[in-house]
């Protein structure tokens, strides 16, 4: 697990990017690659190889590195994007449904222009996923017919949006591909089930809930999938522990992998 | 066993007892229950029937040689027919996402490849597509590289088709088809291990290339192992395909129509078993497929035996495809195989030392004796790793079993911040309800080896 300093946790966007830190070091830049905005940023992290509260033996102690992730991406987002995000915002209004009320932000990863093949992710709020993912798998102008799951991810200094759900959609009719991520505070970590829609999310969401604690409501058995049924916790989380043990070789001792020395 | 400071309401307390399994499954002792570890079962049933009881709950697995792994089915049936029937997986999860999370991102690769341990190339190959995205190098990587990747998962696909095959046949009693497969699929291995070193779990396929070139003997390895597999996968043709007792027990069983793949995201021989030719390979090419000849099979039966004549099927298409790689790995002899950008790129090749393995003595002359930076460099890119830019991205790569999907978060540093793996055995085995349901109890083993799970891979 990455060594967090309580004192700098929970940086949001609001906070001020110092470029020069106390202890003199300028910072490894969180400036925004070429062709994308702005990055957000959920955590900042201090210091190098894991080592807090002995000195700055290293130099690296000043080191402050910020965790982002990319903002929304400005229109135009390139290639079929735009299409998919229009007809989706038309058949997401026909049902009752405004586009803005639904959908955050759209973010379009890696940025473009980065020479790399780029992908679109919806970031969509919980109430609404259902309604889009329908909009999504229905319309013959969308048709994702085929859902590849549901992973989570756990981003812990992002306050009030530490939970992510992010659901892969394919369209075999259009041969397209794109992402929904669904966020939700760790105090009330509840999505509705999209098993309706897609039954093949069942054991998807079990697994989500197995390992990172989201709830999705409605789902027809929302049992752990891995672990056994009792188990206290949620693995995946970033606060929950990998474990391990010291492992002794030839006279030296090997710490476990989450107390080695780490550079991020 | 952690420094962390605070806890979270759902998670164990730091320093609070280790989290553990703390009670069997089931409490209820009220229940006549029954163990079997094979041979009669008369003497079960003559019990059960002095029982009297309707509902019967059949636990198969996870210890049953003919579910395929560590797989429990929980089959109530009444009779011989089978009414419902519930997977329970999780016995081999060993948390390979998680600790991936703590590597850097070239020592991830060696995590994923034991996944589906049969199918290892397909883990790593999706895993490195995903970093070369984040980094944005996919154009980048030489296209020896990349043949040969293709070369290394299209034998993999071959010999993951026939222990498919193989353990499908031996689950039916059938042992020489079993023996057939397994003899073919040493010869794969053979080649496995002259190139990577390794006959499982190779680590071989590196962000940005692979780890080394091909050895020079491998076009002649290759073509005695294409004559030999061509002449099993014959001999299992001729065994199978048109035996009585074979096709009575395939042909209509493990049913799933399309509109049931489609419903349930199965993909791979299954999906287009049931007439839908979808493909990664065609239909979002990666690593060059779109320059091969191949073709993609298919069949409308939907049922178990149009599944092997299928996977069969797919193993002539796969040489076909590495007999290409084969030729144009002989005329792109001495290009590079791993990305020319010296901060993303392993700084050593291997070589054979006296042990039998080990760094290139060149590669070691001259970071120990002749340049300082190169050392530094060598030791700040292995110990270090290199920085993946923040981002998200989804993989897929057409997996023997189906669709394999990997989803990977990068925060900007030298560890992936989430590696997540969508394994199509993990996905496909939600149909076993679907396909086992109103079928035979014997039909249920049929079902279960034609979607061929690999349990490391369900459960990582």
């Amino acid at each position: 697990m990455t060594e967090k300093d309580p004192g700098t946790t929970g940086g949001s966007a609001a906070e001020p990017r110092t470029d020069v830190t106390a202890g003199g070091d300028v910072l490894a830049a969180p400036a925004a690659p070429e062709g994308r905005e702005e990055l957000e940023v959920v955590e900042v992290r201090t210091g190098m190889f894991g080592a807090h509260g002995s000195g700055d033996t290293s130099g690296f102690g000043g080191l402050v590195r910020p965790v982002t992730r990319p903002l929304a991406t400005p229109r135009p987002y390139g290639g079929w994007y735009d299409e998919v995000v229009d007809v989706l915002a038309e058949v997401l209004a026909e049902g009752g449904t405004a586009f803005d009320a639904a959908v955050e932000g759209v973010v379009v990863d890696p940025p473009a222009g980065s020479g790399a093949r780029t992908e679109l992710t919806i970031h969509v709020r919980p109430e609404h996923i259902v309604a889009v993912c329908q909009a999504l798998r229905d319309d013959q102008d969308l048709r994702f017919e085929l859902s590849l799951g549901v992973s989570g991810v756990h981003y812990p200094g992002d306050a009030g949006r530490e939970l992510h759900a992010v659901y892969h959609l394919t369209s075999i009719t259009h041969g397209r591909s794109l992402r929904l991520e669904v966020t939700v505070p760790d105090s009330h970590p509840h999505i509705p089930t999209t098993t309706t829609v897609y039954p093949t999310n069942d054991w998807h969401e079990r697994e989500t809930w197995d390992f990172f604690g989201i709830v999705f409501d409605g789902h027809p058995a929302l049992a752990r999938i891995a672990m056994p049924d009792d188990w206290p916790g949620h693995p995946q989380r970033k606060d929950y522990p990998l474990g391990g043990i010291p492992v002794e070789y030839k006279g030296a001792t090997v710490p476990p992998p989450d107390q080695r020395r780490s550079y991020s | 066993m952690s420094t962390q400071s605070s806890a979270r309401s759902t998670g164990p307390a730091p320093g609070a007892a280790r989290p553990h399994a703390a009670r069997p499954p089931v409490d209820d002792t009220s229940v006549p229950s029954f163990e079997s570890s094979g041979g009669d079962w008369d003497e079960i049933a003559a019990e059960i029937a002095e029982l009297g009881e309707e509902r019967i709950v059949v636990n198969m697995g996870p210890q049953h040689p003919s579910t395929h792994g560590v797989l429990r089915l929980m089959l109530e049936i009444d009779g011989e027919t089978v009414t419902e029937a519930r997977c329970g997986v999780g016995y081999l999860h060993t948390g390979i996402e998680k600790n991936m999370e703590f590597r850097t991102w070239t020592q991830g690769v060696a995590f994923c490849t034991r996944m589906d341990y049969l199918a290892p190339f397909f883990q790593e190959a999706a895993y490195c597509l995903g970093i070369e995205r984040l980094l944005g190098i996919e154009d980048d990587v030489p296209d020896r590289a990349q043949v040969i990747r293709v070369l290394l998962m299209e034998l993999n696909r071959v010999a993951s088709h026939l222990v498919c095959l193989g353990t499908g046949g031996n689950e039916m009693g059938a042992t020489t088809v079993m023996t057939i497969s397994f003899t073919a699929r040493e010869e794969i291995l053979r080649i496995f291990e002259s190139i990577t070193g390794l006959r499982m779990n190779h680590a071989f396929i590196r962000p940005g290339g692979v780890a080394q070139d091909v050895p020079a003997g491998l076009s002649e390895d290759f073509w005695h192992m294409d004559t030999e597999v061509r002449k099993y996968l014959a001999q299992l043709g001729d065994l199978m395909l048109a035996n009585p007792i074979f096709r009575s027990r395939l042909v209509g069983t493990g049913h799933l129509n399309l509109a049931g793949c489609m419903a349930l995201g199965v993909t791979g021989p299954v999906l287009r078993s049931a007439g839908l030719p979808y493909d990664v390979r065609k239909s979002a090419p990666y690593c060059g497929y779109e320059t091969y000849d191949f073709d993609v099979p298919t069949s409308t039966d939907a049922d178990c035996y149009s599944r092997v004549v299928l996977r069969i099927e797919e193993c002539y298409q796969s040489l076909k495809i590495a007999a290409q790689c084969i030729e144009r790995l002989e005329r792109s002899v001495g290009e590079p195989v791993m990305v020319a950008d010296k901060k993303i790129a392993w700084p050593a090749q291997l070589a054979v030392g006296t042990d039998g393995a080990g760094n290139s003595f060149e590669h070691i002359r001259e970071i120990m004796g002749q340049s300082m930076e190169a050392l530094i460099h060598h030791f700040k890119l292995v110990t270090e790793g290199f920085r993946v830019p923040a981002g998200q991205v989804f993989q897929t790569v057409e997996h023997p079993r189906g669709e394999l999907g990997v989803h990977l978060v990068s925060d900007g540093g030298t560890r992936p911040y989430r590696a997540h793996f969508r394994d199509p055995s993990f996905n496909n085995l939600q149909a076993v309800a679907l396909m086992c349901e109103g079928g035979q109890v014997a039909d249920v083993v049929v079902a279960v080896a034609s979607l061929d799970p690999v349990l490391g891979g369900v459960d990582r």
